[in-house]
């Protein structure tokens, strides 16, 4: 595949210095995002799904540490770029963001438009009416009638900011969305519209968009490809379809135990038993080893590398040559029983 | 389409109507504004509504000096021992002392404002800094500053105002600063940074107006203070001996020696001081309930 790579990163860890010790939430994590693909990472909560964002769009708090081998956008490479510089030709122009709680985004003084109207006026020159045009334009993509820009958000639902915020990621036609949780906190029915919405943007821009969930569901049904992240590492990643049908880590496995299956309805659901990682010190070992029905005694000291399996299928395991025989083990009940 | 061409005429007058309707919300407000107008149109047109020069002796009708008269229709709030009117000397006075609380209330917010934005928003080091500055002013009792302060630069009304505005702004910058820690955490914050805003943006086009209810309360309550210091001020002989201001009047009064006698030289300032501070303080209560609702009749 000679796809463009439009995000390139290479061993990005983030820590974090706080008074219990240094937290590693992020260590060494490594991913492509291609051209025009949804790619998804998937994980549960403090598994440092959002930290890592974060990191990506230097929007980490004072008290992180972020390093890097390579972080870059279309080829260019990211770290060496100055602040301000980050500020007016990366953010937002290229690499946008519908923050998590997109629902309390929105600054409450300001009428919706204008809020996106300054998105758009701090990285080009556009007249305001310019602009106005182009939010319009915007709030009709996301299927919000324009005339709403004049509201003040306290006017809008739930559902309506988070296309208002969808609809302003969309302004300035970044080659890349990173969309943060962009279903949480919403019903179930204002989730299915939104989806279909970000479905059906999809096929009318050329943005790549990074999606981050902790419902595998959904992210299933919107990514081309899916990383997996278990303490603060991306313990697999493989093409949607692959992942699902022929998973290799353990961890992946026990996600997949954990929701309903279409085809198999009545069966009964199976959770990883365990509470994720704290974080705390450098990992030694790997991350899931606790919770691991399938640990060998070296995964307690030392941390398997990641092996490329196939093209695009990444997994972080010393097992994963038995894969075919933890996959028939992880569907038993008493496997994940039988753990501490 | 109408819409999207708002003029920046329109918006104004939406803006003041707002004002108009938080101010007339509640019938104290009204009131204490009410009383405001009242004595903006007396501090303007000063000149022309004093029936005598302040500064001039006068004589009566039958060609008797007019010294400590009490009120009559000739001389509607009496004079003072050297046959001044007092109230021409009150109306002039009001345009002094309007003139100090608006400079000095509105210079002291200014600084409040930015010194409690920019120590709120940036925190660590310079808060620290902005902040231990504060405390520094906090420990600086008023009298000896501003007896230091008028010895060193002589008794003139900037002199006066200076010393009201140093002392007038720390406890704007504080609230502010306490306010605009808790905005910089909201979620819109974060986005407002993630499009790209600079700080500077971020600090004066996305916190200042989340804080605006609160600082117009303390731009009221900085007038109504400075108003008061300026009448401590000129009642203890700091005030500018050129100019007459509601204080000086009292100072005057103290001098002469007749305050037991003289009950209507006291009355008259005394009482403006009470209503305009008073006036000030209702108006403000109406701003404070839009920054804290819970303060709302139910």
């Amino acid at each position: 595949m000679s796809r463009k790579r439009v995000l390139g990163v290479r061993d990005l860890s983030v820590r974090y210095q706080t008074r219990a010790g240094e937290v590693h939430a992020v260590s060494d994590v490594s991913f492509d995002v291609l051209e025009n693909e949804v790619f998804g990472i998937a994980g549960e909560s403090g598994c440092g799904k959002s930290t890592l964002i974060r990191a990506l769009m230097r929007l980490h708090s004072d008290n992180a540490i972020v390093t890097a081998q390579e972080i870059s956008y279309e080829g260019q490479d990211l770290q060496s770029l100055s602040e301000s510089a980050f500020r007016q030709q990366v953010l937002w122009s290229r690499m946008s963001l519908v923050p998590q709680s997109a629902m309390n985004s929105l600054n409450p003084v300001y009428r919706v438009g204008e809020q996106v109207v300054e998105a758009i006026q701090a990285h080009t020159r556009k007249s305001k009416a310019e602009a106005q045009e182009r939010v319009a334009e915007l709030f009709d993509v996301v299927g919000l009638q324009p005339d709403l820009m004049h509201n003040f958000p306290h006017e809008f639902s739930g559902g309506m900011r988070q296309r208002a915020m969808i609809a302003m990621s969309l302004a300035l036609d970044p080659g890349l969305i990173i969309m943060d949780e962009p279903t949480t906190g919403l019903d179930v029915l204002v989730q299915e519209r939104i989806l279909r919405r970000i479905r059906e943007i999809r096929e009318q821009i050329s943005s790549s968009i990074i999606l981050i969930t902790h419902d595998i569901a959904v992210i299933a049904e919107m990514s081309d490809r899916i990383a997996v992240m278990y303490g603060g590492q991306i313990m697999e990643q493989a093409p949607a379809l692959e992942l699902f049908e022929s998973p290799c880590h353990p961890y992946t496995l026990g996600l997949k135990n954990a929701f309903p299956s279409i085809r198999n309805l009545g069966q009964e659901l199976i959770s990883i038993p365990g509470s994720p990682p704290t974080l705390i010190g450098a990992p030694v070992g790997c991350p899931f080893e606790e919770r691991c029905p399938f640990r060998l005694e070296r995964c307690a000291s030392e941390l398997p590398q990641v092996e490329a399996l196939a093209e695009f299928h990444e997994v972080r395991c010393f097992r994963h040559p038995e894969a075919t025989h933890l996959r028939e083990q992880a569907s038993e009940k008493a496997t994940w029983r039988s753990l501490n | 389409m109408d819409k999207l061409e708002r003029s920046p005429a329109y918006r104004l007058r939406q803006a003041l109507l707002e004002h108009y309707r938080i101010i007339t919300s509640n019938r104290l407000s009204a009131t204490g504004f009410g009383f405001i107008m009242v004595f903006l149109v007396v501090a303007i047109f000063a000149p022309w509504l004093a029936p005598y020069d302040p500064w001039e002796m006068l004589y009566d009708s039958e060609g008797e000096f007019a010294s400590l008269r009490p009120p009559s229709w000739e001389f509607p709030l009496g004079t003072t021992h050297l046959g001044y009117d007092l109230f021409s000397q009150l109306i002039l006075a009001t345009r002094t002392t309007l003139l100090i609380g608006t400079i000095s209330g509105g210079i002291s917010i200014v600084i409040g404002a930015n010194i409690g934005l920019l120590a709120g928003y940036y925190g660590g080091k310079v808060d620290e800094v902005l902040m231990r500055f504060t405390d520094i002013l906090y420990g600086m009792p008023f009298l000896p500053f501003i007896i230091v302060l008028i010895s060193l630069f002589g008794r003139q009304l900037e002199f006066v105002i200076l010393a009201i505005v140093l002392i007038i702004w720390r406890t704007s910058a504080r609230v502010i600063r306490a306010q605009t820690i808790s905005i910089k955490q909201r979620q819109f914050i974060a986005a407002a940074r993630a499009r790209g805003c600079s700080d500077f943006r971020i600090i004066y086009r996305h916190i200042l107006p989340n804080v605006l209810p609160l600082l117009l309360l303390y731009a009221a309550f900085n007038i109504a203070w400075s108003i008061i210091t300026e009448a401590s001020a000129s009642f203890l002989g700091f005030g500018d001996g050129e100019t007459i201001s509601w204080g000086g009047m009292l100072y005057e009064l103290w001098l002469s020696g007749k305050t037991r006698v003289a009950w209507w030289w006291f009355t008259a300032p005394s009482l403006c001081i009470v209503l305009l501070v008073t006036s000030l303080v209702f108006v403000s209560r109406a701003y404070e309930e839009v920054a804290n609702p819970r303060l709302r009749k139910r």
